[in-house]
């Protein structure tokens, strides 16, 4: 029998693009419904103060407004919930209601609701709300935060802890830092990045009296969950009372998994007002109100001795939630980021203390990586500062660290699931023969002798993809307290055709085109006959959504189990139909035959009427070919790789030319290459961002000095370099595709890559560490610090 | 608020003619009152291109331009790009060398290349760059743009192009 062509493997061009590329597709701000309204927020200047008084007489009196509502009309619901079991929370977790009651904790802090005819009046309604307010001192810094002092945030957080959280062992590593030949001490700001997804967040709430039900149109990542959280926590309504739609959504990045304000507030206007009520952030109310990520302060040593082996890890971090705590923030700079601190490495020794702390800055929780990026630029920055000191190659002192392909399923001892596989260091030495890096040294070294600065900075990395065992992620303290299997459902319909359902909840992964591909293989059916379904509570059995790098090894996984048991039932019917024992049949190619006769085979579509006309089932089995799975997996999958930037610093201006990058990673196998590498791209160009570019700042005030795109430096196409990209492939045991997930790799990756060059390259002058961004301004503030203590030391 | 101003442009071969406040944003037009939401809006503060569109043959950000100022203009939106059931060329190229994620700032990155290859039909790749510097792209990191905007170059100089794997 001929083989059918197979999909999987191929870089095919992605079936979500024909809509995309002719403006056919439907985001957020697209969905008009009859007699929709037009919300719009009246946001605290203040990042600290206290709301004295609100008069909505002028904005109410405004022709086109229709309602002007405040804090106070919303007690009827509840503040947002949030996952507060993890992170070692102190059962003080102030999460926001729908608009500030008594006061605000952060510049954007919506006080006020202006709903009008339409946007132009909503917006011309908000000037007209006055709100007198009582500024307090404000503190944006989280280490300043906790000391004696400080402004006070939340009565019930003192000191302004919110979270206290470790892992590992003190007494082990505090014994190896004692009695290590070699500690390197530093401290290390991995600083506040906006996630600035293209498309802002928005929704659009319809509700109908007659029922009780919602509709919610929403920017999701996660519907499922946003319907769960939005009713039983929020609302108190029976989750069924609300359905929740994520249309074409323009880009996540986590941003857009949260449960936020903004929800509850339309959704409550839409029920007070009887009429559909549209909420769509602008870019600026972006910036100010939705959260952030990273904004870590780190004191780490690491130990080791003079001959290159690291013996010890010691961090304490400050970790800056915001104003509020946000719907998952406690689980990412605690589980997803101290129980991968060391890394590739095996380092015997490790301690991790965290303090989540208020502030009065925007909220902070997930952002691509989520934890992992933050782990990993501090153990890459500190094998380089390690390497430095003893005076050893910095590939070499990775080497003599790295895990062995005989450890795994490996331990790191810090409470993390197993590492599921790897091999680490032919993924190194790919990415040295890539760069050539015997002969970098040596134009390097000629290169400093015209006075020109290279660097090149090596990343080995180890992430966490497939985020989901619940009995992993849900146990207490240790992660969120809830579930992160996927579900997914798959029907063969009459005409066979195939139809897929998912909770996972594609917004530029792909997913669409990588989960036909799979199907198709796996049924032996056209690639074009398979659909694949998502986004609507209504529709898709309770999934828990896109994020942690899971849609392929989790959703993808759901969805090959079903397509099994699709195959199992196929063989059943097909028996029947053939008069055959269902043991002795074969499921191959889309066909279905006695062993040994696949000249007598019976096709799907065949089956599938069979199946659907049902008046010939063998006893005992249901009509249809419908299979649903919920697949929880055993562990989390782990990829890894290295990557390697060379820069040029210019002396003179401190700017820095990224003049090569390359990267070598190992997400297990691969679908569709051309989607893994459109993901890798993506994923780097965020990191390279951080490294160079980006800062999500507040001055001393409280006041967000980078709040729209004209201050925050998202890179444009002239600022990212060309991506030079390679693999291993080390095949994952913990699903049977054998995959990773890629999505948030090049992130994890790549800002220590670039900070590693960067610093290489200024070694010259004695530089050790430089906080990101490596802005001109702050490279050539380094030179000429370096200069001034060397004349002065002359 | 301000009397309104009739206007009459030709919108994708599509005569409209129409009342409009005279703050009244040319992108907001497009898309709330023509109901052409392919042009998107994606900041504030004219930085991000996603609402790029031609005005007259010229590429403009739709949300930096007043309603009333393209008063007896022709415009081309996404919408009209397609020309009887083809693709433009760059429309072709973010298809084939996997220029697009979400999707949300293609658009007005099409539009944008498109103007480019007009005004510079054999463009190098920092000339590409460059060109786009007044549009953003937060998911691809911008090379398969590049990529993309070659191959619809080339097309378009009638030079053979090889694009992904055929999905059949």
């Amino acid at each position: 029998m001929a083989d059918v062509t197979k999909m999987v493997g191929k870089a095919i061009k992605r079936r979500e693009d024909p809509k995309l590329i002719q403006g056919r597709g439907t985001f957020i701000d697209d969905i008009k419904l009859p007699g929709m309204l037009h919300a719009a927020v009246v946001r605290s200047p203040y990042a600290h103060a206290k709301i004295k008084r609100i008069d909505v007489s002028r904005a109410l009196a405004h022709p086109g407004v229709v309602a002007v509502f405040t804090g106070e009309d919303m007690m009827d619901i509840n503040p947002m919930p949030a996952a507060w079991q993890a992170g070692g929370v102190k059962s003080n977790a102030v999460t926001p209601r729908a608009l500030a009651v008594g006061k605000v904790t952060h510049v954007g802090d919506g006080v006020a609701l202006v709903v009008a005819e339409d946007r132009y009046t909503a917006r011309d309604a908000v000037e007209l709300v006055e709100v007198e307010y009582e500024p307090l001192p404000a503190v944006v810094d989280a280490r300043k935060a906790t000391e004696p002092g400080a402004p006070l945030i939340h009565e019930a957080a003192p000191n302004n802890i919110c979270m206290e959280w470790e892992c590992g062992s003190k007494e082990k590593a505090d014994a190896a830092i004692a009695s290590a030949e070699v500690v390197v001490k530093e401290e290390i700001i991995n600083q506040r990045l906006i996630p600035t997804p293209m498309e802002t967040r928005g929704c659009v709430a319809r509700y109908d009296a007659a029922t009780g039900e919602f509709t919610l149109w929403m920017t999701s990542q996660a519907p499922h969950v946003h319907r769960l959280l939005l009713t039983a926590f929020v609302f108190g309504i029976p989750e069924t009372k609300l359905r929740c739609i994520a249309p074409n959504v323009g880009g996540g990045f986590g941003q857009k998994i949260f449960c936020y304000a903004d929800y509850a507030f339309t959704m409550w206007a839409a029920r007070r007002l009887g009429r559909p009520v549209k909420y769509v952030e602008e870019r600026s109310e972006n910036y100010k109100a939705s959260t952030h990520g990273r904004d870590h302060v780190t004191e780490v040593e690491i130990a080791g001795t003079r001959d290159g082996k690291v013996t010890g890890l010691r961090v304490k971090t400050w970790a800056n939630l915001g104003g509020y705590f946000s719907t998952i923030a406690g689980g990412i700079p605690t589980t997803l980021y101290g129980r991968i601190i060391t890394g590739v490495y095996k380092i015997p020794a490790a301690h991790v203390k965290v303090w989540g702390v208020y502030t009065n800055t925007a909220m902070v929780d997930a952002y691509r990586g989520a934890g992992r990026p933050e782990a990993s630029y501090l153990i890459e920055r500190m094998m380089d500062r390690f390497a430095a000191e003893i005076g050893m190659d910095p590939a070499e002192v990775r080497r003599r660290n790295f895990i062995q392909p005989q450890d795994f399923p490996y331990d790191n001892g810090l409470g993390m699931l197993p590492y599921d596989s790897g091999n680490y260091e032919p993924a190194l030495n790919k990415a040295l023969q890539m760069v050539g890096y015997e002969n970098f040294r040596k134009e390097q070294a000629e290169a400093r002798k015209q006075g020109r600065y290279l660097g090149l900075g090596i990343s080995s990395y180890v992430e966490i993809c497939g985020v989901a065992p619940s009995a992993w992620i849900g146990a207490v303290g240790q992660g969120w307290g809830a579930g992160l299997f996927e579900s997914a459902n798959v029907r063969v319909h009459l005409t066979g055709k195939v139809v897929v359902t998912t909770g996972s909840l594609p917004h530029g992964q792909g997913v669409e085109t990588t989960f036909a591909q799979i199907v198709a293989d796996e049924l032996g059916v056209p690639y074009e006959d398979v659909t694949i379904e998502w986004g609507d509570t209504l529709a898709a059995p309770f999934g828990y959504g896109t994020y942690g790098s899971r849609s392929l090894a989790v959703g993808g996984t759901a969805v090959h189990k079903s397509v099994q048991k699709i195959k199992e039932k196929a063989k059943i019917i097909a028996a029947h139909m053939l008069e055959a024992a269902p043991e002795d049949m074969v499921f191959e190619n889309g066909k279905a035959y006695v062993k040994g006769s696949p000249d007598k085979a019976k096709t799907l579509a065949e089956i599938a009427l069979q199946a659907s006309l049902a008046y010939s089932l063998p006893p005992g089995v249901e009509p249809f070919l419908d299979e649903t799975t919920y697949y929880d997996p055993p562990n989390c999958t782990f990829p890894f790789g290295t990557h390697i930037a060379i820069v040029e610093v210019d002396a003179e201006t401190g700017k820095v030319e990224l003049r090569r990058y390359v990267a070598v990673d190992d997400v297990g196998n691969i679908i569709n290459p051309l989607i893994v590498e459109g993901q890798l791209h993506g994923g780097i160009a965020q990191g390279v961002a951080q490294a160079l570019y980006e800062h999500g700042y507040y001055d001393e005030d409280g006041e967000l000095r980078s709040s729209n795109l004209l201050e925050y430096a998202v890179p444009t196409a002239a600022m990212l370099p060309r991506y030079e990209l390679d693999h291993t492939v080390t095949p994952s045991p913990v699903n049977p595709m054998g995959v990773k997930g890629a999505g948030e790799a090049g992130t994890i990756a790549s800002a220590q890559a670039v900070m590693n060059a960067v610093i290489d390259a200024l070694s010259p002058f004695g530089i050790k560490h430089l906080q990101m961004p490596a802005t001109p301004e702050r490279v050539w503030r380094a030179i000429q610090n370096s200069r001034q203590m060397r004349q002065a030391a002359d | 608020m301000a009397e309104k101003v009739r206007i009459s442009v030709t919108v994708n071969g599509v005569q409209h003619t129409s009342e409009v406040e005279p703050r009244q944003l040319l992108v907001h037009y497009l898309r709330e009152t023509l109901g052409l939401t392919g042009t998107h809006i994606g900041c504030d503060t004219s930085q991000c291109g996603a609402c790029v569109v031609h005005v007259d043959g010229q590429a403009v950000k739709s949300c930096t331009v007043f309603a009333v100022q393209v008063d007896g203009s022709s415009l081309t939106t996404i919408e009209g790009l397609a020309k009887d059931g083809h693709y433009h060329p760059v429309q072709e190229g973010f298809w084939e060398k996997h220029g697009l994620q979400c999707g949300f700032c293609t658009p007005g990155m099409i539009m944008a290349a498109v103007d480019l290859l007009k005004k510079n039909p054999n463009p190098s790749e920092g000339e590409i760059r460059h060109a786009l510097e007044g549009n953003l792209c937060r998911c691809t990191g911008y090379q398969n743009i590049v990529l993309a905007i070659q191959y619809a170059a080339a097309k378009l100089r009638g030079e053979p192009v090889t694009g992904a794997v055929a999905d059949d």
